[in-house]
């Protein structure tokens, strides 16, 4: 006889309003029969039940993996049980998650996602997450019998686990030039180059903590890269933007002269534009900072120059241990158009990385490494130049010895005499 | 004689091309300009003339098989067989014939999907595990999203915000929901309690002691088992030791409260971005619909509708008009516990004669 269904008012209250509700695909799993998983989404809804009720969360870690690889599950036990010690929903007691890489961009054929439906449907819960806050497709809900053979049938489809723990992360890159004008990069290929150099610091977890690669084409940084990557590479042009007057002229006659002083001109956070008395734009690209804002609004008279490149920025995250940070600019651009140029960012990545393992703390990210070590120890550990855009102002207290001034300032002259 | 297991095979991250919708591949880097006929619906032209529509539709992330074969249906329909998500879950469908783009927008309704979520428009909430699947998690976090974005469902539909808006949430202080034009995290109220005859067993001491940001914890024995104590006056109630020692519990169904946080902003478009700021502590963490907390957010989104100029975030409406008028336009309000006391803290005290009367 089917398992009923536990009772959930709460949840159920999840099912009306106009948005789309998880608590009806939960249902429609739990009450899909003769499906393997439906005994599973039965007590995994009884499970989530109580948690509304109580206002607890009763999951804990465990240690369940893949052969070969040291992280990538997320395995997940019920800590539900009652007074005999038996779960009180034993058919979703194990209940584990497989972080899977998807493409870079996170592009999909139907095909390719129905088959994965398919392998979930025999051995998950049928449930999943497109996608998880890192990037990963999560597969939630396996037992741990069933995790081995769902990865191998994942793998076969050419798909890969991703990160978990102390290791190098999934990486994330926007859309990027595939359909995006304001691209300055080939994110797919500098997210692929970065993620796919490191799969042993991802797939055998022994960094000190956490290391995330993210990618966004132009620096509206749609990826959210500088907050929360330990690398955020960000596409920019080194150039003059790209002005076409005659759809500039169109835009004003468009939308009025108010609303492009209003909305563009005085937008400008460097007081970079002027609107010309003949309707056309003034730029002084000298001291356009990239930030994108008059480019977004006139996206067809406006564009990014054609000398593209990267800026990386190092050492982004969220509160804790020390607060929040976020990335500092340590390459204020790199050219990223030949193989030789994508072998420099690997040889960077893997500068970081190798400082990373060797100097952090136990649980630091590079970022709070960075600030318990001041960036210039950084800095001549990975062998970089400093560089005045990687401040926002010089230092502000005297409290710093400057014995060797001269010789300082002679590196200076050298460097920008060599060019 | 056993057989050897099968080995991974180490493919990282898949070539995106064989997967994506031909002609974003045809024209990959060679895009002019884009426009937006309507909310939810972006128009991309290519530099060779080539075009292409994409349709934006809500999902509620969290899927079972039978919603994801839906959306392939519709796809296969549609969109010659492709799609590609955001990352804020949403689906994205592209046609590369005009003359399909309103009926994909009526299937994608008639389905449930609300098509959206772009310019000007509260997109997708970015979205944690919560109690679905989290070991450490203070409340839900589908939940959550699923309850505000049904309030806030006319906006994910419409481009009326003065500038687009990113809501976030985080089902602990570790904020995996990230910056947000508006944040809604957990805040815990109390320090942990300790379980002190699982600590010795469960729990690395040392690095746990090495966790807490206020150097509050340090090794006890209790009842004559090794331990760990808290110093509650030191104790910032953050979390952190939770993880590393689940003995010592932090969430609580009553003191672990919900605060919200705005003026977060990732773009570089304009200001440099920005982390989001308090505004509001206390809030019950009352599932399965946190009327509470979607009160001071509606709240928050009327203000800034009302007030900020076009194109302004909320961060920058704000460093605009002032925090005293932000917290009189929300009648919100002002507690010692906005003015930050952590290291770095003064850089965020007034020191000048600027103030609005």
């Amino acid at each position: 006889m089917a398992k009923k269904m536990h009772d959930t008012p709460m949840l159920d209250q999840l099912e009306s309003g106009p948005w789309p509700s998880f608590v009806t695909g939960l249902k429609r799993l739990a009450n899909d029969e003769g499906k393997p998983y439906a005994d599973m989404m039965k007590d995994l809804l009884g499970q989530l039940e109580t948690s509304y009720q109580t206002r607890k969360g009763y999951w804990k870690g465990g240690t369940v993996g893949v052969i070969g690889y040291g992280g990538g599950v997320i395995p997940r036990f019920t800590e539900l049980v009652n007074e005999n010690k038996e779960p009180k929903f034993p058919e979703a007691a194990e209940f584990h998650t497989l972080r899977i890489m998807p493409p870079a961009g996170m592009h999909y054929d139907t095909a390719t996602l129905r088959k994965m439906c398919d392998v979930w449907e025999t051995y998950g819960s049928g449930l999943v997450a497109f996608h998880g806050q890192s990037g990963d497709i999560m597969f939630q809900g396996c037992t741990t019998d069933n995790v081995q053979k769902a990865f191998d049938e994942f793998n076969e489809m050419g798909f890969d686990l991703g990160g978990a723990g102390p290791a190098v992360r999934t990486g994330m890159s926007c859309v990027g030039a595939a359909r995006c004008e304001h691209s300055c990069a080939n994110e797919q290929r500098i997210h692929r180059t970065l993620v796919n150099k490191f799969l042993d610091d991802m797939h055998r977890p022994a960094l000190p903590y956490k290391f995330k690669f993210k990618v966004s084409g132009c620096p509206n940084d749609c990826m959210n890269a500088i907050q929360r990557a330990d690398m955020a590479v960000i596409g920019t042009w080194r150039d003059d933007m790209k002005v076409d007057q005659a759809e500039v002229k169109n835009f004003v006659a468009g939308k009025g002269r108010k609303y492009v002083i209003d909305n563009v001109i005085t937008r400008c956070p460097t007081g970079a534009l002027s609107l010309n008395d003949d309707d056309t734009l003034a730029v002084e690209n000298k001291n356009c900072v990239r930030c994108m804002h008059c480019i977004n609004v006139m996206t067809k008279a406006l564009s990014p120059g054609d000398d593209h490149g990267v800026t990386i920025l190092v050492g982004g995250k969220r509160t804790l241990k020390i607060g929040d940070l976020m990335g500092t600019v340590i390459v204020p651009f790199m050219k990223l158009d030949s193989d030789d140029d994508f072998e420099q960012l690997e040889e960077f990545a893997g500068n970081v990385i190798d400082f990373f393992a060797e100097n952090a703390l136990e649980h630091e990210r590079t970022g709070e490494m960075i600030e318990r070590i001041g960036l210039m120890n950084f800095l001549e550990g990975i062998g970089i130049e400093i560089d005045p855009n990687m401040i926002t102002s010089p230092r502000m207290n005297p409290y710093i010895r400057t014995d060797d001034w001269d010789d300082e300032a002679q590196k200076w002259e050298e460097r920008k005499a060599a060019g | 004689m056993s057989t050897a297991p099968r080995m991974p095979i180490e493919s990282g991250v898949p070539d995106p091309f064989p997967y994506m919708h031909p002609t974003l591949k045809n024209n990959f880097g060679a895009w002019s300009y884009h426009d937006r006929p309507r909310p939810g619906v972006l128009h991309h032209v290519a530099k060779n003339g080539d075009q292409v529509w994409t349709v934006r539709a809500g999902t509620q992330r969290q899927m079972d098989v039978y919603t994801i074969r839906k959306l392939c249906d519709i796809a296969d329909e549609f969109a010659e067989g492709f799609v590609r998500f955001t990352i804020r879950s949403n689906i994205e469908y592209m046609v590369t014939d005009e003359s399909k783009v309103q009926p994909l927008i009526d299937k994608l309704q008639g389905e449930g999907f609300p098509v959206g979520g772009t310019g000007n428009s509260i997109s997708m909430i970015s979205h944690t595990q919560g109690w679905l699947h989290c070991d450490i998690p203070g409340t839900d976090a589908s939940g959550v999203v699923k309850a505000l974005m049904d309030e806030l469902y006319e906006d994910f539909i419409k481009e009326e915000m003065p500038n687009r808006v990113r809501i976030t949430t985080s089902c602990c202080q570790i904020n995996c929901g990230g910056q947000g034009d508006i944040a809604i995290n957990i805040q815990h109220t109390k320090p942990p309690k300790i379980n002190h005859d699982l600590v010795a067993n469960v729990c690395e001491r040392p690095s746990v002691v090495a966790r807490c940001p206020v150097a509050a914890i340090r090794p006890a024995m209790v009842n004559g088992k090794p331990s760990l104590e808290v110093d509650e006056k030191k104790c910032v109630c953050c979390g952190a030791c939770f993880p590393p020692c689940p003995p010592m519990q932090i969430n609580d169904p009553e003191h672990s409260k919900l605060a919200i946080w705005i003026g977060g902003k990732n773009s570089n478009a304009r200001s440099k971005p920005t982390f989001h700021k308090l505004v509001a502590a206390g809030i019950p963490n009352n599932p399965p619909r946190w009327p509470e907390a979607s009160e001071v957010v509606k709240k928050i989104l009327g203000a800034y509708k009302e007030n900020a100029k076009d194109w302004e975030r909320m961060g920058e409406w704000v460093e605009r008009i002032g925090w005293p008028r932000f917290f009189e336009l929300t009648g919100l309000p002002f507690t010692k516990y906005h003015i930050d006391n952590w290291r770095g803290g003064r850089v965020n005290l007034n020191a000048s004669a600027h103030i609005r009367f």
